[in-house]
């Protein structure tokens, strides 16, 4: 059973979650030459070791956000929102810090 | 190769089974091959088998990091059969069945092919409609598809709930007789004692860990046991292919997730088909030492790890129990993972990469064990004569760029999703 951190919820079961594929891909300009198309929508590293993935709260608070898995051993490095870099080992917390605190 | 025949067994019984000659050698590695295979699975060393026997290869070696069959071929459900809707795959599949129903033959080993019917069960109007246009695009092609109503499915198969009131209620099936099982350990032990008696070296406990590409062309690979020079290396590792590949520089429209399997406690002859569901996403059927064999979807997230988690076994016992009330009193024996090569369009990728002299067999999803004599025979052909067979020739690597997919259910590039 994987625990999975929501940047928001915290550790829940993965039963809660939808996968959402590899998070390291990026969307070409639409300009951009058909190989960056095929390579975006096609071609995959597929690592075996730490993988950058999107995971879906659907049975939570219904955010995407990334986590960083090993694929050899299913094991957690980190999470973090979709607009914040992640932190080696690391879960970032989603919840913003309120006002006028440090 | 000593030629197993009633004769031979009958002799070396009487002789107290101590005559019988290894069936393959275990050979150190040459410095050159003319080819190498990677992967001493089923479809690696069926590739490496007709290399010798239809091309006259036979300065081959298959290498293999752990030990033969020892991954996906002996991780699979043992289901063959070949009712696809598309013409590429229709076709590949079914020259696939046919050479399952003569490879004891071929082989002189018994592959124990059981035609026991391959039965997908349709819960819905909307089902019933899918499986009659798959059914007669497989008649239109040749092969073998018969829908059952539900009282013909309740009087075969008793203890299925085929009751109105039913979790999941059973409205008719998909039949195809010639589907079956096939023992998956003697598929890949047939096709390196055949291969091996050819001139093949089999040799394991041998990692590739490195590709030599000298001026755009295949010059070697490099291994745990030392460099052998070759011109031509086929990739046969499905699961790995994309890490392999990348020792080229290529990158696949692949993604390797995981696929769990498991057995029930052995008993008594209870079924005597295989019975799939579409819908639930479920199959089993019965081994001849008794386990029910079942699967069925993936994790649903990428994986090297050779074991999944919990909850898709639970969800493969719901789909069971809903379906047969009857096995829920049963115990689980075991369960296992075997890692997929999911491609982008859930079809294989039989073809040549885009480095001279380099060829692979890969990208079976769900499907690779029912391909493996097809797999091997097409692969084979491709790596001796530089171009694909006119059945794998659909399946090349291009067909991602150039728009030709082949993708049976629809379902667009989420590698997880078909």
């Amino acid at each position: 059973m994987m625990l999975i951190p929501c940047p928001w919820c915290g550790p829940r079961n993965q039963i809660e979650f939808t996968y959402g594929g590899d998070a390291t891909v990026t969307r070409p300009a639409p300009d951009a030459p058909e190989a960056a198309w095929v390579d975006y929508v096609y071609l995959r590293d597929n690592p075996s070791g730490p993988h950058d993935e999107l995971w879906y709260h659907g049975a939570g608070c219904r955010s995407w956000f990334a986590v960083r898995r090993d694929t050899r051993t299913h094991a957690i490095l980190g999470s973090r929102p979709m607009d914040r870099p992640l932190k080696d080992g690391a879960v970032v917390n989603g919840a913003r810090a309120p006002k006028g605190s440090a | 190769m000593k030629r197993y025949s009633l004769f031979s067994l009958a002799a070396n019984a009487l002789r107290g089974q101590d005559d019988w000659p290894p069936a393959w050698r275990n050979p150190a590695p040459q410095g050159r091959y003319d080819a190498v295979i990677i992967g001493a699975g089923g479809h690696g060393l069926a590739t490496a088998y007709y290399l010798a026997k239809l091309h006259g290869m036979r300065d081959v070696a298959v290498l293999e990091k752990g030990w033969l069959g020892g991954g996906n071929t002996a991780r699979n459900t043992t289901i063959v059969r070949s009712n696809y809707h598309l013409d590429a795959n229709a076709h590949f599949y079914e020259f696939s069945m046919k050479l399952w129903e003569g490879l004891s033959q071929e082989l002189n080993f018994n592959v124990m092919y059981s035609p026991r019917g391959v039965l997908n069960l349709v819960h819905t109007p909307a089902d019933i409609e899918a499986a009659m246009r798959r059914g007669n695009a497989m008649r239109l092609n040749g092969i073998d598809a018969k829908f059952l109503s539900r009282d013909e499915i309740s009087a075969w198969i008793p203890n299925l709930d085929c009751s109105p009131d039913a979790r999941f209620p059973i409205l008719g099936g998909l039949l195809q007789p010639r589907g079956g099982t096939v023992r998956h350990d003697a598929v890949a032990w047939g096709y390196a004692r055949a291969a091996d008696a050819l001139g093949v070296d089999i040799i394991q406990q041998c990692e590739v860990t490195g590709i030599r590409i000298d001026n755009g062309a295949i010059a070697g690979v490099r291994t745990t046991r030392g460099d052998i020079d070759t011109p031509r290396i086929g990739i046969a590792v499905a699961g790995n292919s994309s890490r392999v590949a990348a020792m080229a520089g290529i990158r696949l429209p692949i993604e390797s997730h995981v696929l769990q399997a498991m057995v029930s406690e052995p008993l008594k002859p209870v079924l005597d088909t295989v019975v799939t569901s579409g819908a639930v996403h479920f199959y089993v059927s019965q081994s001849d030492k008794g386990e029910l064999v079942m699967g069925g979807d993936l994790d649903f997230y990428n994986s090297y790890a050779q074991r999944g988690n919990l909850p898709k076994i639970e969800e493969v016992v719901a789909a069971c129990t809903a379906l047969f009330p009857s096995f829920g009193r049963l115990r689980l024996m075991r369960t296992w993972g075997g890692i997929m090569d999911m491609t982008m369009d859930g079809s294989p990728i039989i073809a040549k990469l885009p480095v001279r002299g380099l060829y692979m067999t890969g990208g079976w999803c769900y499907g690779g064990f029912k391909a493996t004599p097809a797999s091997g025979y097409v692969h084979a052909w491709t790596i001796a004569r530089d171009e694909p067979h006119p059945l794998n020739a659909p399946f090349m690597l291009e067909r991602f760029a150039a728009g030709r997919l082949l993708d049976e259910k629809g379902a667009g590039p989420y590698p997880w999703a078909h």
